[in-house]
C-alpha cells in the first residue's frame, strides 16, 4: 500500500469510522469525571468541602482577630463583631474555629497522604512478588491491624507533645495497613494481565513494572481509600484531642475546641456546637465525596438511563 | 553477533528430517515445563504436576515462520512463553545466538530481550490502559536506554509502519479498535529491531475482516525485515496462510512437523488428520462432499496424561483400525517424532498419509 | 420471490412459516444516546428450514436472536413483529412466552453455563424441562427419556452422566447437554447463537454433528448464528449476512459463497485464509464497522467500501433482488459485482511500503553498528 489509507478510499474518512464498537468510547478519565459530576451528593459535598478548606486556610489572614489574641469581650454570644461568640478567656471563637479547622484538616490530609504512599508501595510490592515476601509483609500489616489504634495513638502522642505533624504521623503509621491490603489485592489480579507480561518480555525491571504499570492502574481504589482515610483521621484526631492527647494549647484543633467547651455546653452552647458542626460537616462531605468516587471508578456502575 | 565467552554454548546440529533451510536462529531441545498442582488447605503440598510441555524440540530458521498449532491444553502457548524465558523451563535447552537461555539470569537475559520479542493474543489486556500509545511503543526504547533525541520520530515511524496514524500517539489504547490495538502491540515488539518474534495467537481475538489486514502486515514485515516468527495459533487456516513449516502439538507433545503445504495436503498423524477434517471450509460444495476423520471425546487432563501415545484415547485408528498387539504398542511405547516413510517426522507408530482436501 | 411488504427474507418456499420476523428493530438507551443495534431485520422460516446468520461482532446478529426469544433487558425498545406459527410474540406476557420457549422455540447459547443450573444434575434439568411441558409425565419416565436424549447427542455412558453436575463435564459435554435440553420437547425452531465459538475445532465438529442429529430427530427449523462462514457453509441452506444492525445480503449458501452481490460479503470472503487453497494474499476490508450510535445517513458500509459513490453517502440501499430467485442484496451497485472476485475490488494492504523500507534500512545499519562495537 502506498499511502496510509484511513478507512475507505481517500477522502471518505468519516468520524468514528475507526471504532469497532457500537458505543462511542471516551477516555477513562473523562468517563470517571463525568460519572462523578453526575453524582449530586458528591458534587455538593465537594463544593462544601472546598469552601471549608479555603475558609480555614485563607480566612485567618483576612480576619481581624488572631486565634491567640485576647479580646476585651469574654463569654459573648455570637454577634456581628464575633460571629461565633467568644469564650471565657475572651478569645474570638471564629478565629479559633478557623485555626482549629485548619489544624484538623492539615492532620487529616497529611495522614491520608502518608498512609496512602506507604500502604500503596507496601501493598504493591507484596502483591507483585507474592510468595515469601508477600507472606512476611502481609503478616506485618496483620500485626499493625491488630494493634488497638487508639491506645497506641494515646501512648505515642502523649510522648511526642502536641505538634500537629506528629499526630498525623502516628495516625498514618497505624492506618496504612488498610491501604496496603486493598492495593495488594488489586495488584495480585493486575500482575496476571498481559501488559505486565509484555513489560517483562521487554526486559523491564521490577521497579519499573511496579511504579510505571501496576501502581497507576490501582489509582481508583487508592483514591477512594484516601478519602476514607481523611474522614478517619479527622475523627481520630478529634477524639485524641478531646482526651487531651492530641493538639496542645496554645495551638488548637476542632477536637480540642470541643473538649475545652464541654463544661460550657449549657451556658455557652455556641462554643461547643459550632466546632462540633464543623467536624460533622467535614466527615460527612468527605464520605460523600468518597461514595461519588467509588461509584465513578466502579466499572459495574454502567447505568442505563431509563 | 558474537556471544560473550562465558556462556558460549555451541550451536546444536539441526534436527534431522525436520525441514527448514539456512541457519537455525533458535533451537529448542527436549523442552519440559511442568506446573505444580497444590493441595488445598493450610499446608499446601504438591500433589501432582500439569504436564504442559513434554520434550518438545524444534529449530527456528532465519527468515521463516514456524507455526505451532494445537487445541487448548496442547501446551503451545506455554512452549512459546518458556522459550522466551517468561516461564522457567523445568528442563531442556533453548539456544539462541550461541547462548543457553534457560541458564541465563534475568540481568544477562536483558540484552537478548532486544532480539527476542513477543506479540500477545489479547489486544485489550496486553496494552497498559494508563499510558498513551506513544509511551507504549516507546517503552522498549526507554527500558533499553535508547530513548534519545530522535526517539519521538522513531515512534512515529513505527506507528506509520504498522499502518496507524502517527498523529494518534497521544491517544490511549482503549480509543482504538481491536485490530488497531494489535498493530500497536506489533509496533512495540518491533521497536528494538528484533530478530525473532513470538506471535501468541495474534489474530484470534479479531474479526475476520480485521484479521486479514494484520496477517498481511505480519507477512510483509517478515519478508522485508528477514524476521523469524514462531507463530502460535489454533486456527489451521491462518496457519496454512502464514507458516512455512507447521508443528502440531497435542497434550504437551509434538505429534507432527512438516512444511505447511504437505501437512495440509497429506497429514500423517491421526490427530492432524482429525484436526484438518474438523475445520469447516467456507465453500458449501466442498464442505458437504468432504471425507472426514472424526474423533470422539475431549482432550484428557494434562495432570494425568495417557501412557504411551497420548492421543490413543481419542484416536480413530486405535479404536477401529488396529489389532490388539498393535494397540499394546500404543499403550506402552511413546511414539518418537521420526520420519516413518511419509518424508516428515510423525509421532505415531502407524502413521499413514491421507488426502483430505 | 418478488417483494414482501417489508425487507423480508424468505427461507425456503414454504407457504406457512413457523417463524416470521418482520421489520424487527432494537434500540438500547445508553449514557451517550440511543444505540440502534438492530434496524429492520426480517426473515421467514418454513418447517425444517435452516438459516445461517453471519456477521462480525457488533453486527446485531445475537441481539436479533435474543429479541426473538423475548430475552432482552427491559430497557431495550423493540419494534416490528415476531410471529411463531401465527402468534405474535412481541408484547406477549412472560408466562405465555415461557410456554413457547422450550416447547416451540429452543435456544442454544454460546456459553452452556448460561442455560445450565450449577446446583442440579443434568438429568434433573432435562427431566424438569420435560415435565414443565408434560405435567403428567412420571419422574421415572422423564429420567429414562433424559438418558435417551443424552445418548442421542453423543454423550458416552449416558446412564452415568445423567447424574453428573454441569461442573463435572467438559465444555463440549455441557453444550451437548444444552442441545439435549433444547430437543427435549420437540421444538419447531432451534435458535443456536454461536454454539461452538468457545470450543476447540475437534469438539466443534462433534457439537455440529449433535446439532444435526437434534434437527433430524425433531424436524425443527434452525437459525444458526455465527461469525464463522465455514460453519454456515456446511450446515444451513440459506444465509443472511448482517452488517451494522441490518441484513445486507441473503440468499442460498451457493448464492452467498459463489456469487456474492454485496461488497461486504465479498470482502469477508476475501479476508478469509483458506485451508483448501493457496492464496497469495488476503484482501482485508479497511477500517472498522461503524458505531451504531448516531449512525450517519447512507449505506453503513460506504466508509469501508472501495466501490463507494456519492449516492452511497446519501441513501441507504434497501434489500432488493439481485441475481437468482431469493437472492437479495442491499447495495446500489449489486449488478456491478457479477463475476467479480474480492481481489478485483479490495486492496491487499499490508505494511506501509515506504515506512517498511526505511525501517529495514535502520535495522541493517543498527546491526552493523552493533557488530562493529
Amino acid at each position: 500500500m502506498t499511502d496510509l489509507k484511513a478507512p475507505g478510499s481517500p477522502g471518505t474518512e468519516v468520524p468514528r469510522a475507526d471504532h469497532e464498537f457500537t458505543v462511542k468510547q471516551r477516555s477513562q478519565t473523562q468517563l470517571i469525571l463525568r460519572r462523578f459530576l453526575r453524582h449530586r451528593a458528591a458534587m455538593i459535598s465537594l463544593v462544601v468541602f472546598l469552601l471549608i478548606l479555603l475558609w480555614a486556610f485563607l480566612g485567618p489572614h483576612l480576619w481581624h482577630y488572631s486565634y491567640q489574641k485576647y479580646t476585651p469581650d469574654n463569654s459573648q454570644p455570637p454577634s456581628a463583631k464575633h460571629p461565633f461568640g467568644t469564650n471565657a478567656a475572651g478569645y474570638d471563637a471564629y478565629a479559633q474555629v478557623m485555626r482549629g479547622t485548619q489544624t484538623s484538616l492539615k492532620i487529616a490530609l497529611l495522614t491520608a497522604l502518608g498512609s496512602t504512599l506507604l500502604g500503596a508501595v507496601w501493598g504493591a510490592i507484596a502483591g507483585f512478588y507474592r510468595g515469601v515476601v508477600d507472606a512476611v509483609m502481609m503478616r506485618v500489616t496483620d500485626l499493625v491491624l491488630t494493634l488497638p489504634l487508639f491506645a497506641i495513638a494515646l501512648v505515642i502522642s502523649s510522648r511526642t507533645g502536641g505538634d500537629w505533624y506528629w499526630i498525623a504521623i502516628v495516625i498514618a503509621g497505624l492506618t496504612w495497613a488498610y491501604v496496603s491490603r486493598v492495593v495488594r489485592s488489586t495488584v495480585l489480579s493486575l500482575r496476571e494481565k498481559e501488559f505486565v507480561e509484555a513489560a517483562r518480555a521487554l526486559g523491564a525491571s521490577d521497579a519499573r513494572i511496579i511504579f510505571r504499570h501496576l501502581l497507576p492502574n490501582t489509582l481508583g481504589p487508592i483514591i477512594v481509600n484516601a478519602t476514607v482515610l481523611v474522614a478517619t483521621a479527622i475523627l481520630t484526631e478529634t477524639a485524641l484531642s478531646f482526651l487531651g492527647f492530641g493538639v496542645q494549647p496554645p495551638d488548637t484543633s476542632l477536637g480540642l475546641l470541643v473538649s475545652q467547651a464541654q463544661t460550657a455546653v449549657d451556658t455557652r452552647p455556641w462554643l461547643f456546637y459550632i466546632p462540633g458542626a464543623f467536624i460533622i460537616a467535614i466527615a460527612l462531605t468527605i464520605n460523600f465525596i468518597g461514595d461519588g468516587l467509588r461509584d465513578a471508578f466502579d466499572p459495574r456502575q454502567q447505568r442505563v438511563r431509563q | 553477533m558474537s556471544a560473550p565467552a562465558r556462556t558460549a554454548a555451541t550451536a546444536l546440529p539441526p534436527l534431522p528430517g525436520h525441514g527448514g533451510t539456512g541457519e537455525p536462529v533458535l533451537q529448542v531441545r527436549d523442552l519440559v515445563k511442568h506446573f505444580p498442582v497444590m493441595s488445598r488447605g493450610v499446608v499446601r503440598r504438591r500433589v501432582g504436576d500439569v504436564h504442559a510441555v513434554c520434550g518438545v524440540s524444534f529449530d527456528l530458521f532465519a527468515n521463516e515462520t514456524l507455526g505451532l498449532v494445537g487445541e487448548s491444553g496442547s501446551g503451545k502457548t506455554t512452549t512459546a512463553r518458556t522459550v522466551l524465558g517468561l516461564e522457567q523451563a523445568t528442563s531442556g535447552q533453548v539456544r539462541y545466538g550461541g547462548q543457553e537461555l534457560t541458564e541465563l539470569s534475568r540481568r544477562r537475559m536483558r540484552p537478548l530481550r532486544r532480539e527476542l520479542q513477543i506479540v500477545f493474543q489479547d489486544p485489550y489486556a496486553s496494552l497498559d490502559p494508563r499510558i498513551t500509545v506513544h509511551e507504549i511503543v516507546a517503552e522498549p526504547l526507554r527500558i533499553h536506554g535508547r530513548y534519545g533525541p530522535g526517539a519521538r520520530d522513531e515512534v512515529r515511524e513505527l506507528l506509520r509502519l504498522v499502518g496507524l496514524n502517527p498523529e494518534h500517539g497521544n491517544r490511549f489504547a482503549h480509543e482504538f479498535s481491536g485490530g488497531q490495538r494489535q498493530r500497536i502491540g506489533i509496533a512495540r515488539a518491533l521497536a528494538l529491531h528484533p530478530k525473532v518474534i513470538v506471535l501468541d495467537e495474534p489474530v484470534s481475538a479479531l474479526d475476520v475482516s480485521i484479521q486479514a489486514g494484520v496477517l498481511n502486515l505480519l507477512m510483509d514485515l517478515q519478508s522485508e525485515l528477514g524476521l523469524s516468527f514462531l507463530f502460535v495459533a489454533h486456527d489451521l487456516s491462518v496457519m496454512r496462510h502464514v507458516a512455512g513449516r507447521v508443528a502440531v502439538m497435542y497434550l504437551g507433545r509434538l505429534v507432527e512437523i512438516s512444511p505447511a503445504r504437505e501437512l495440509f495436503a497429506r497429514p500423517a498423524h491421526p490427530y492432524t488428520q482429525a484436526l484438518v477434517s474438523a475445520i469447516p471450509l467456507p465453500d458449501p460444495r466442498k464442505e458437504r462432499a468432504r471425507k472426514r476423520i472424526t474423533v470422539h471425546g475431549d482432550v484428557p487432563s494434562p495432570v494425568d496424561p495417557p501412557s504411551g501415545c497420548r492421543f490413543r484415547t481419542r484416536c480413530p485408528k486405535f479404536a477401529h483400525g488396529l489389532t490388539d498387539p498393535e494397540r499394546t504398542a500404543c499403550v506402552e511405547q511413546t511414539p518418537e517424532l521420526i520420519d516413518r516413510g511419509s518424508g516428515n517426522p510423525v509421532a505415531c507408530h502407524y502413521a499413514e498419509t491421507v488426502r483430505l482436501l | 420471490m418478488t417483494t414482501t411488504s417489508s425487507e423480508g427474507v424468505r427461507a425456503g418456499a414454504a407457504t406457512d412459516a413457523v417463524l416470521e420476523v418482520d421489520g424487527l428493530g432494537v434500540e438500547f438507551p445508553t449514557e451517550d444516546g440511543i444505540v440502534r443495534a438492530v434496524r429492520g431485520v426480517g426473515y421467514r422460516l418454513g418447517p425444517g428450514d435452516s438459516l445461517g446468520i453471519v456477521g462480525e461482532s457488533g453486527s446485531g446478529k445475537s441481539v436479533t436472536a435474543t429479541a426473538v426469544m423475548g430475552l432482552l433487558p427491559a430497557t431495550a425498545k423493540v419494534r416490528g413483529s415476531v410471529r411463531f406459527e401465527g402468534t405474535e410474540l412481541l408484547g406477549l406476557s412472560d408466562a405465555r412466552l415461557s410456554d413457547i420457549r422450550g416447547k416451540g422455540i429452543a435456544m442454544i447459547f454460546q456459553d452452556p453455563m448460561t442455560s445450565l443450573n450449577p446446583v442440579y444434575t443434568v438429568g434433573y434439568q432435562i427431566a424438569e424441562t420435560l415435565q414443565r411441558h408434560h405435567p403428567d409425565m412420571k419422574t421415572r419416565e422423564a429420567r429414562v427419556r433424559a438418558v435417551d436424549l443424552l445418548g442421542t447427542v453423543g454423550i458416552p455412558g449416558p446412564e452415568r452422566r445423567v447424574d453428573s453436575y454441569p461442573h463435572e463435564l467438559s465444555g463440549g459435554m455441557r453444550q451437548r447437554v444444552v442441545i439435549a435440553i433444547a430437543m427435549a420437547n420437540d421444538p419447531d425452531v432451534i435458535i443456536a447463537d454461536e454454539p461452538t465459538t468457545a470450543l476447540d475445532v475437534t469438539v466443534q465438529a462433534q457439537i455440529l454433528d449433535a446439532l444435526e442429529t437434534a434437527r433430524a430427530e425433531t424436524g425443527a427449523a434452525l437459525v444458526l448464528i455465527t461469525h464463522d462462514l465455514g460453519v454456515v457453509a456446511g450446515h444451513t441452506d440459506r444465509v443472511a449476512v448482517m452488517y451494522a444492525g441490518r441484513i445486507v445480503e441473503t440468499g442460498s449458501v451457493e448464492d452467498i459463497f459463489y456469487a456474492p452481490r454485496m461488497p461486504y460479503t465479498l470482502g469477508l470472503l476475501g479476508s478469509l485464509p483458506r485451508l483448501d487453497r493457496e492464496e497469495e494474499r488476503l484482501t482485508p476490508i479497511s477500517g472498522s464497522p461503524p458505531s451504531l450510535l448516531n449512525l450517519p445517513p447512507g449505506c453503513p458500509f460506504a466508509p469501508r467500501c472501495p466501490m463507494r459513490r456519492d449516492v452511497c453517502d446519501r441513501d441507504e440501499p434497501p434489500l432488493r433482488p439481485a441475481g437468482r430467485d431469493g437472492h437479495l442484496s442491499a447495495c446500489h451497485f449489486a449488478e456491478d459485482l457479477v463475476g467479480t472476485g474480492a481481489e478485483q475490488v479490495f486492496d491487499a494492504v499490508g505494511a506501509d511500503s515506504e515506512a517498511l523500507a526505511r525501517f529495514a534500512d535502520a535495522t541493517s545499519t543498527g546491526n552493523r553498528e552493533e557488530d562493529s562495537v
